[in-house]
């Protein structure tokens, strides 16, 4: 098992919930102080630092025109994080390569990082949630099939290195391809995409890369990896799935005692609970196919929407998969009970700091979780470890 | 006044797109051009036009039951593709009415044949870009909340109040995929092609914009500023009507559509 430390980078200090529409796309940035933003980025960067400190690997992401996330530029955060680290690996996830104009720049861009990393970057490549979509002007429609075209176009841009070659695909176009530098890591960084469905997950496991799934819960994470082992073996990649090539990320928080972890948990439940999006910006046309989007017309909006509700309390997000949270014991038997549900995964991403769990707070949680709870965990969930084997029982649902 | 079963449905195929086709009325062929919520007979217009018309009425690829090829991503795509129905259906020279979406189909294809093009009617048509560039000419109906875009395409809002509940899996998926097409089509640049305006003054055919006169959609300024682009067109306005006068208005927009495309030909009409 190995465990990364996520953090989005928020940007908690907004007017009361009522007063704006949307916490995404919309929001205007006169709310955004930046000597207060300058701040955090100081904060974040340092959390990052001590959980490498920790024995921690580094993670972070993208998005745009949100509160929640205040890293519309992630590959230059990573570049940042490249010249203040020094032995974390540097996981981004991840380029949200749909939105992406130029497949080749985000190869150029991630070569760059891996270079200023000496070879510490794990490229990671998203659809981009749907909020994304406005916020990119990106065209909702085909973003699947712009992403397969651009990934493919970025592991050739990688691994090419006998001068120029020319793409000219369905959605990107491109004569003189030839990037400087290269990758540091050969043949290229290891590649992870982030699925949070069933059909998603299958064809990555068919290309073998590392699949992640975000706050998907017990059943919805058991689907995506089955999929995703499916896809592996009738690929012909063999019968056992390593389990490193699986990640789930979930809220987590690591307390010194239960009152603490209470605490602790509240705070980070702002993920949830914050979420404020309208159905035009969580339901762009085309991101879904439209049977799916029939559903939605009659107003059932899936269980992740379900899960993310200004209602969730700290219980229903445990009960759900969601967050784990609670005393270096709780958090171990949390974590263990996901994994045996879901058949194992090799990277538990922590999304360890959210709204306004302070600075201490968030070092705290790293900490407990480095020296009490991720112990445990290596030495229990070896990454030698095939998946899908001595799995709990699927719960009835 | 024949009711909605005079319009048969057939499935032909044009390069390659398995496309829906709906044809039926008594007169001369009038080919009507859908807008983003697609094409059904049921509606009174559509009996109304047939009795004096036989309406040849394409669902656009990605609309109702007509495919979407990967390679199809403009309106223009459409335009060319219609060409090849006009040659098909034996239509030298045709009159056309679009009504928003297809207002913008009509006249790419009128730029195109001017000569095959009887009349041209344009109702609330968009696809050309008038004002600057900091202010949208047509509102983001992608970016506000569903209730908002019913109160800018309907004069009365009640009419636009569609109960999701009652309609069949079918249904439900057929709108959303009208939806999803139209922004495919529309998305960037926003609900016009740029190349367009410097084309329309090749049309030479009498040409009509029938605005309905709450549209919120399309003001009666961009109708005004189109209608300048093409040689001798005329604007006339639809009271008590949206951005679908044909809906709220049937009798009143068949009327006035009636009466443009069996008028004498009019060069350089008044506005």
């Amino acid at each position: 098992m190995r465990a990364w430390h996520f953090s989005e980078t928020a940007y908690p200090y907004l007017p009361p919930v009522e007063e704006y529409e949307s916490i995404r796309v919309s929001l205007p940035n006169r709310i955004y102080d930046p000597k207060k933003g300058a701040a955090l980025y100081d904060r974040y960067i340092e959390e990052w630092q001590i959980a490498e400190e920790e024995g921690v690997e580094i993670m972070l992401n993208e998005h745009h025109q949100t509160a929640t996330c205040v890293d519309p530029a992630a590959p230059l955060l990573l570049a940042a994080l490249a010249r203040v680290t020094k032995k974390a690996r540097l996981l981004i996830l991840g380029n949200p390569i749909a939105n992406r104009r130029q497949p080749v720049r985000v190869a150029e861009e991630m070569a760059l990082v891996d270079m200023l990393s000496h070879g510490r970057l794990e490229a990671g490549f998203v659809r981009g949630v749907p909020y994304e979509i406005s916020a990119g002007n990106s065209n909702p429609v085909r973003t699947n099939e712009r992403f397969a075209e651009a990934l493919d176009l970025i592991i050739k841009a990688w691994t090419s290195h006998d001068g120029p070659f020319s793409h000219e695909g369905r959605f990107f176009h491109h004569r003189q391809i030839n990037i400087w530098p290269r990758p540091f890591q050969s043949p290229h960084p290891p590649v992870w995409i982030s699925t949070t469905t069933p059909a998603g997950s299958q064809r990555v496991g068919a290309q073998g890369f590392v699949q992640a799934t975000f706050l998907t819960g017990y059943d919805g994470t058991r689907r995506v990896y089955d999929a995703y082992r499916r896809g592996w073996r009738e690929a012909g990649r063999g019968e056992g799935v390593p389990i490193d090539r699986l990640a789930y990320a979930a809220l987590v928080y690591v307390g010194d005692n239960e009152a603490d972890a209470r605490a602790g948990a509240e705070k980070i439940l702002w993920y949830i609970r914050a979420n404020k999006v309208p159905p035009h910006f969580a339901f762009p046309p085309g991101y879904a196919p439209p049977a799916a989007f029939a559903h939605v017309m009659r107003g059932d909006t899936g269980d992740q929407h379900r899960n993310f509700s200004a209602q969730a309390t700290v219980e229903s997000t445990i009960n759900a998969g969601l967050m784990m949270a609670g005393t270096p014991d709780q958090v171990y038997a949390q974590v263990r009970k996901m994994y045996d549900h879901v058949g194992g995964f090799g990277h538990l991403l922590i999304m360890g700091q959210a709204g306004f769990l302070e600075h201490d707070e968030t070092v705290r949680s790293i900490r407990n979780f480095a020296r009490h709870v991720y112990p445990r965990l290596k030495a229990e969930m070896p990454d030698s470890t095939v998946s899908g084997f001595s799995m709990a029982p699927a719960a009835a649902s | 006044m024949p009711d909605a079963s005079v319009m048969a449905r057939e499935t032909i195929t044009l390069a390659g797109i398995e496309l829906e086709l709906h044809e039926g009325g008594e007169g001369p062929p009038l080919l009507f051009l859908h807008g983003a919520s697609g094409f059904t007979p049921d509606p009174p217009y559509v009996g109304l036009l047939a009795q004096r018309r036989r309406l040849i009425a394409p669902s656009h690829p990605g609309f109702g039951a007509s495919g979407l090829p990967l390679w199809l991503d403009t309106v223009d795509d459409i335009a060319h593709l219609y060409l090849e129905l006009m040659d098909r259906r034996g239509l030298g020279r045709v009159d056309v009415v679009g009504t928003s979406l297809g207002g913008w189909l009509a006249a790419e294809i009128a730029t195109k044949v001017p000569e095959r093009i009887g009349k041209l009617a344009l109702v609330g048509p968009v696809g050309v870009k008038l004002g600057p560039a900091d202010k949208l000419d047509i509102p983001d109906i992608f970016a506000m909340a569903q209730d908002k875009v019913v109160r800018l395409i309907y004069h009365d809002v009640d009419k636009g109040k569609l109960d999701y509940s009652k309609m069949t899996d079918e249904q439900l998926t057929v709108i959303a995929r009208n939806r999803e097409t139209t922004a495919l089509l529309t998305w960037e640049p926003w609900m016009h092609n740029p190349k367009l305006r410097h084309r329309l003054h090749r049309i030479a055919s009498p040409t009509l914009f029938i605005r309905g006169a709450s549209d919120g959609l399309v003001s009666a300024d961009y109708v005004d500023g189109y209608a300048k682009l093409i040689p001798g067109a005329r604007v006339t306005t639809i009271a008590a009507a949206g951005h679908a006068p044909q809906l709220e208005q049937p009798a009143e927009f068949a009327r006035v559509l009636l009466g443009f495309l069996d008028g004498a030909a009019q060069a350089g009409g008044t506005r």
